[in-house]
């Protein structure tokens, strides 16, 4: 789950890293009003889970309040990058005299989470990892030690920020560790940290994302989490607790095993089709869930035909036939369902089928090809 | 000879009296695994099917001496779980459960490190030596003893593989179910490593998909085995930035596709199939038996 800048840098603040002054407005109205209290130069910024708004034309500088109106109201509304403006947050204007960038993310390769410091800040962390890669210092945490003293000491000099600016700095850093766990993110991101004409450090932008995983202990920030960017059906799906992924083809899919629907997926595209979805029923194939994912994959206008694909190890294929056809009876199924079944019993279960309105296949390839023919036929 | 596990191993079962550790633990103890205790906190002094159930790990380990655990415990609680077997000395732990938070991996699996013991898993169905030990929840019958190792990051997709090669007359050592999460404690170059010096194992499938880098790594350490290695990669077709069930199942920034581990592999001499019969059509060739 991805959080915009606002409530990144909400949570900044409550930890006591320095941010601009500065709130959200969902209005040009409410825009103006808050340029006016702050007072002086504003910025206005798009509030978007995605980055690249600043080439968008989502960042804007006004000098007035009438300026922010005036940009507010272009802001808004606006498309950045197919993610639709309703937010902007005016603060502040800074004045810049250097930029850092402190992050850390989880590095999954080296299984540890990984704080990377520069200098060199401002720009997107890759761009500056391939242009200045002496510029950016990385050290990974053990999770027995964490973030210590001389663990930023190192860091500091390793990307060459001046000593002086260690005494700001280390809180900041530890307090980013600590965000970090208590709000079990995959990514805590402050770039720039800036250096202001004043001495201080402030956090001009902030990024974070969270652990989906770790929802069911994070209460306030699973409220937060919107929809946006999320197709419809996903959202249906999540609720119905199904593995859900809303694709561009029109052959749907139900299967029971990620890797073997992600398989099937693979295989329509070698049979000449597209798939319509993902669809994960986990494992077994019980009843109820099997008419939950055939009614989310069913309210897809896209859906030609449906290719329900499950292997029967502890379950029994004859179980699952048995239960697909009592399923399919109280449904009303218009478009052509090909059932793979493969595993225990699965001679009994093809069997079941036969000559029913379900059409039974025995490799994946079959299914594949009866289901892309079913489509286009 | 097989790898992790056999006859010989001696399992407790953490969760032991939830829904699913029952189902488990009947269906292991019909397989032949010795199941010699289970741990709920709470519950010490029950039986879940004649097995003994104990407050804790400790206590399991000094009345049974068992030597592997198998957590089937909620989201929740099961980065403990891990942390409590391998603090008591637990040289296996294979962690069924889905959905663990991943700042609580990080630190199971750098302590699981640390202490020296291996953990498989999470997120996984767990590993079967084919005639001789179950501990997770692979379909003990479409096994048979046999020459080809498997290691994988899917269940089902496994088991498709392995029924093939079961319906063709060819048998399996140990299937390795690595789990779907990102972080986990046991990935495919130190599967890869086991069945190398395994002896029964002749040929070696390995399963893997979408996300991270541990395909790319394994290839490079292929290149030095002498077992052959037939390989599949699933998530062809998955488009950036989505879960594709698995947690770990995510192309992210562009790395992680199906295309880059497909070619690691190909350039490191091994072969990838393009379909499960074509799997154990490689298989068949390179034990001699097309």
């Amino acid at each position: 789950m991805k959080l915009i800048e606002s409530q990144a840098k909400a949570i900044f603040a409550e930890h006591g890293i320095p941010v601009p002054t500065g709130r959200v407005a969902h209005t040009p109205e409410e825009a103006r009003a808050i340029a006016q209290e702050i007072g002086g130069r504003v910025v206005v910024k798009a509030q978007v889970p995605i980055g690249g708004r600043g080439k968008a034309g989502g960042i804007q500088l006004a000098d007035d309040p009438e300026g922010a109106y005036h940009q507010a109201s272009r802001i808004l509304g606006m498309d950045v990058r197919g993610y639709k403006v309703e937010r902007v947050l005016v603060e502040q204007a800074a004045d810049i005299v250097q930029e850092f960038y402190l992050g850390i993310t989880v590095d999954r390769d080296r299984q540890a989470n990984v704080v990377i410091l520069s200098a060199a800040g401002g720009m997107d962390i890759e761009e500056i990892a391939e242009k200045h890669p002496e510029k950016v210092a990385k050290l990974w945490l053990n999770a027995g030690l964490g973030l210590r003293d001389f663990h930023i000491r190192q860091l500091a000099v390793q990307a060459g920020v001046a000593p002086e600016l260690l005494k700001q700095l280390a809180p900041i850093m530890k307090t980013v560790y600590q965000i970090l766990l208590s709000h079990d993110a995959t990514l805590v991101e402050i770039n720039p940290l800036a250096r202001l004409g004043d001495g201080r450090l402030v956090a001009l932008d902030g990024k974070m994302e969270i652990d989906d995983n770790a929802l069911f202990r994070q209460e306030k920030l699973a409220a937060l989490k919107e929809d946006e960017g999320d197709h419809p059906l996903e959202l249906e799906a999540r609720r119905r607790g199904l593995a859900y992924v809303k694709l561009d083809g029109y052959v749907g899919v139900i299967g029971n095993g990620a890797g073997l629907v992600m398989t099937t997926l693979d295989m329509i595209q070698r049979s000449g089709g597209k798939a319509a979805n993902f669809l994960d029923i986990g494992g077994g194939a019980r009843a109820e869930v099997v008419r939950n994912a055939l009614e989310v994959v069913l309210s897809d206008p896209d859906v030609k035909s449906v290719l329900i694909n499950v292997f029967g190890g502890i379950t029994r294929c004859d179980e699952v036939a048995q239960g697909l056809l009592d399923v399919m009876r109280s449904m009303d199924v218009k478009v052509p369902v090909v059932v793979r079944l493969v595993g225990t019993r699965e001679e009994e279960g093809r069997r079941l089928l036969e000559g029913t309105e379900l059409t039974p296949a025995a490799t994946f390839q079959e299914a594949a090809q009866k289901a892309v023919a079913a489509a286009q036929g | 000879m097989s790898i992790l596990v056999d006859k010989n191993t001696r399992l407790i079962v953490q969760g032991i009296t939830g829904r699913e550790g029952q189902f488990h633990t009947s269906q292991m103890l019909a397989y032949g695994t010795q199941v010699v205790g289970g741990v709920t906190p709470g519950k010490g002094g029950q039986e879940v099917l004649g097995v003994p159930v104990f407050d804790t790990v400790r206590q399991a380990v000094d009345a049974t001496g068992a030597n592997a655990s198998i957590i089937f415990v909620p989201a929740a609680f099961a980065a403990e779980a891990i942390l409590e077997a391998a603090d008591n000395g637990v040289e296996l732990i294979v962690c069924i459960t889905e959905g663990i938070p991943v700042q609580d991996m990080i630190e199971a699996v750098q302590y699981v490190r640390q202490r020296g013991v291996r953990l498989i898993g999470p997120n996984c169905p767990g590993l079967i030596t084919a005639g001789q030990a179950l501990v997770g929840i692979l379909p003990g019958r479409i096994f048979t003893p046999g020459p080809v190792g498997l290691v994988s990051r899917s269940g089902t997709l496994t088991y498709e593989v392995v029924n093939e090669l079961t319906a063709r007359g060819i048998g399996q050592s140990t299937c390795v179910g690595i789990g779907g999460d990102p972080i986990i404690g046991t990935r495919f170059i130190d599967v890869l490593r086991m069945f190398e010096e395994d002896p029964q194992t002749e040929v070696v499938v390995m399963i893997g998909e979408i996300g991270g880098s541990d395909e790319e790594e394994a290839a490079e350490y292929i290149k030095q085995m002498k077992t052959p290695v037939v390989s599949f990669i699933s998530g062809r077709t998955a488009p950036e930035g989505k879960r594709m069930g698995h947690a770990g199942a995510i192309i992210s920034g562009g790395r992680g596709t199906a295309q880059s581990k497909v070619a690691a592999l190909e350039a490191a001499g091994v072969p990838v199939a393009e379909t499960i019969s074509d799997i154990v059509d490689k298989v068949a060739e390179r034990l001699g038996r097309a």
